[in-house]
């Protein structure tokens, strides 16, 4: 019965990425892809992987969502003439990517049995972290090293968002609010966010244990933040502000920090006493979430298009 | 032989599930936006209000009980928030609709 | 290869490469340099579905899945948005430029590829 749900479900995904390929309507393109990630979500569900399920709903659906309408706004507002449709060798590209679905397929119909699992060697570790989240464990301690990079990656990522802004708007600050901002909006803009502030430190603190983290929260915090900034409460902050610098490069530094100081009191690079451990992986967490928060919401903002403030 | 609680659930599950149904047929249907929002709103808040009822028998905690209920009215406060844009940018463009 | 029991971890590995095969496509032939943006992510969410897939079935010792892979892929959602979020940044920018939200493919950019 359950496998009906599930192929629905699949079937579901095929259908809205074909519509994504196939429509002429690109707005339209791009709400599907929304409906897309919230369906993904609900299939990563389907896969006992509620981790993986709460990242893809709130970056793949929401935050990327929110990202490709802007630029598909910003295109459209300055009547950009809709491409020549019809690409000449489209028979040749659609047989090249049928033959690498197959070929994916097969492997993974050929999947070795028993599965190779990791499962194992995590449940026999899980105890030194003194963590109950077995992919928060894998995230923040076993391979660290991975979540490390990727902050760094991201941070790259805003530095070149950043840097295709035009010369005199360098420091300054992205332009979101709309022309007339609608009553609706600015309700939402102050009944919401304080709601949001909890759920992303609640899904902080019980990542430990439960479904939740450092990524999650910090999603739900950039979309509470952006959603202030729409509404046009708030500014969106000069890029050049030494404190919202510091707040992004806060995360990952605590990070290194402690990375570090793993060779002095445990031998080794992002060694954690195991004594210490779970103090120590909750406060990665707490000043990651909040560098996170701040990268992701001004990754979604864009290249400044406003000069600083003289 | 199933129990009360199941039952219950059984009863509302069905009965939400029914109204997401009819919200979607209207959805894809009615002939002009205001009332095609007007039938998406009636199943999120009605259907989903319904779903979360059902379910309230099934929590093991009180604390879980509460998050569903929480979820329930996030869902409604977005859901009106964004039936009132969309509303509001259908008046503009038609301002006789 | 094993019996073709259709578990649903097999079932959403299938659909992944149905997926990696559509997001592909939408790369190679549209014109529009945005729908190859979303074309792109459609890719990336096919392959994070095969590594579900991968984890679904390592599945031991009460935890639903390995998480070793779902690790993997909550940092490739994210790293996945950073990529979009530069790629977007970029086309603003070209269209900002030159007022063009494409290449000009067809003739120009397809003859040298097609002529090794």
């Amino acid at each position: 019965m359950s496998l009906v749900f599930d192929v629905a479900l699949a079937a579901g995904l095929v259908a809205l990425a074909l519509h994504v390929v196939l429509t002429r309507d690109g707005k339209g393109a791009i709400i599907a892809f929304i409906g897309f990630g919230l369906l993904l979500g609900i299939g990563w569900a389907r896969l006992a992987s509620v981790d993986v399920a709460l990242t893809e709903a709130a970056i793949g659906g929401g935050l990327t969502g929110m990202l490709l309408l802007r630029t598909q706004a910003h295109l459209a507002g300055r009547g950009v003439r809709p491409a020549q449709t019809g690409h000449p060798s489209w028979r040749l590209a659609a047989a090249g990517c049928t033959i690498v679905t197959l070929g994916l397929g097969y492997v993974v119909l050929a999947f070795p049995s028993p599965a190779p699992s990791l499962a194992r060697e995590v449940a026999g570790s899980l105890d030194a972290t003194g963590l109950g989240n077995p992919v928060t464990a894998v995230l923040l301690a076993f391979r660290a090293i991975d979540t490390l990079l990727e902050k760094i990656v991201i941070i790259l990522a805003l530095i070149g968002v950043w840097s295709l802004a035009s010369d005199p708007n360098w420091g300054g600050s992205s332009h979101l609010r709309p022309a007339s901002v609608p009553e609706p909006l600015v309700f939402l803009a102050r009944m919401l966010p304080p709601f949001g502030v909890v759920i992303a430190v609640y899904q902080v603190w019980v990542g430990a244990d439960l479904p939740g983290g450092t990524f999650q929260a910090g999603t739900i915090l950039a979309a509470m933040w952006l959603l202030v900034m729409l509404a046009g409460l708030r500014p969106a902050p000069e890029t050049r502000a030494a404190g919202l610098r510091m707040m992004l490069a806060a995360g990952p530094a605590l990070f290194l920090l402690i990375g570090f100081l793993g060779f002095l009191i445990a031998g080794g690079f992002l060694a954690y006493p195991e004594a210490v451990a779970k103090p120590l992986i909750v406060a990665i967490e707490v000043a990651l979430t909040l560098s996170v928060a701040a990268t992701l919401g001004l990754l979604v903002a864009g290249p400044p298009d406003k000069e600083p403030a003289r | 032989m199933i129990s009360l609680a199941d039952s219950f659930t059984l009863a509302f599950v069905a009965a939400g599930a029914l109204l997401f149904l009819a919200g979607t047929l209207g959805l894809l249907r009615f002939p002009d936006t205001l009332s095609r929002l007007h039938a998406l709103s009636k199943a999120d808040n009605l259907g989903l209000g319904l779903i979360v009822i059902g379910l309230l028998p099934q929590t093991q905690t009180i604390a879980g009980g509460v998050k569903l209920v929480c979820i329930w009215l996030l869902a409604q406060l977005s859901a009106a928030t964004a039936s009132q844009l969309i509303a509001g940018i259908a008046a503009r463009r038609q301002p006789d609709a | 290869m094993s019996a073709l029991a259709l578990t649903s971890a097999s079932l959403f590995g299938l659909c992944g490469a149905a997926l990696v095969g559509i997001g592909l496509f939408c790369i190679l032939t549209h014109p529009e340099l945005l729908r190859r943006l979303v074309g792109f992510n459609i890719l990336g969410a096919g392959i994070f579905l095969v590594f579900g897939a991968v984890a679904r079935r390592g599945a031991a010792l009460g935890f639903g899945g390995d998480p070793v892979p779902q690790a993997m892929v909550i940092t490739g959602i994210v790293v996945a948005f950073a990529a979009t979020a530069l790629a977007a940044a970029l086309l603003r920018r070209l269209f900002d430029l030159t007022g063009r939200a494409s290449l000009e493919t067809g003739q120009a950019e397809l003859r040298p590829r097609s002529e090794p």
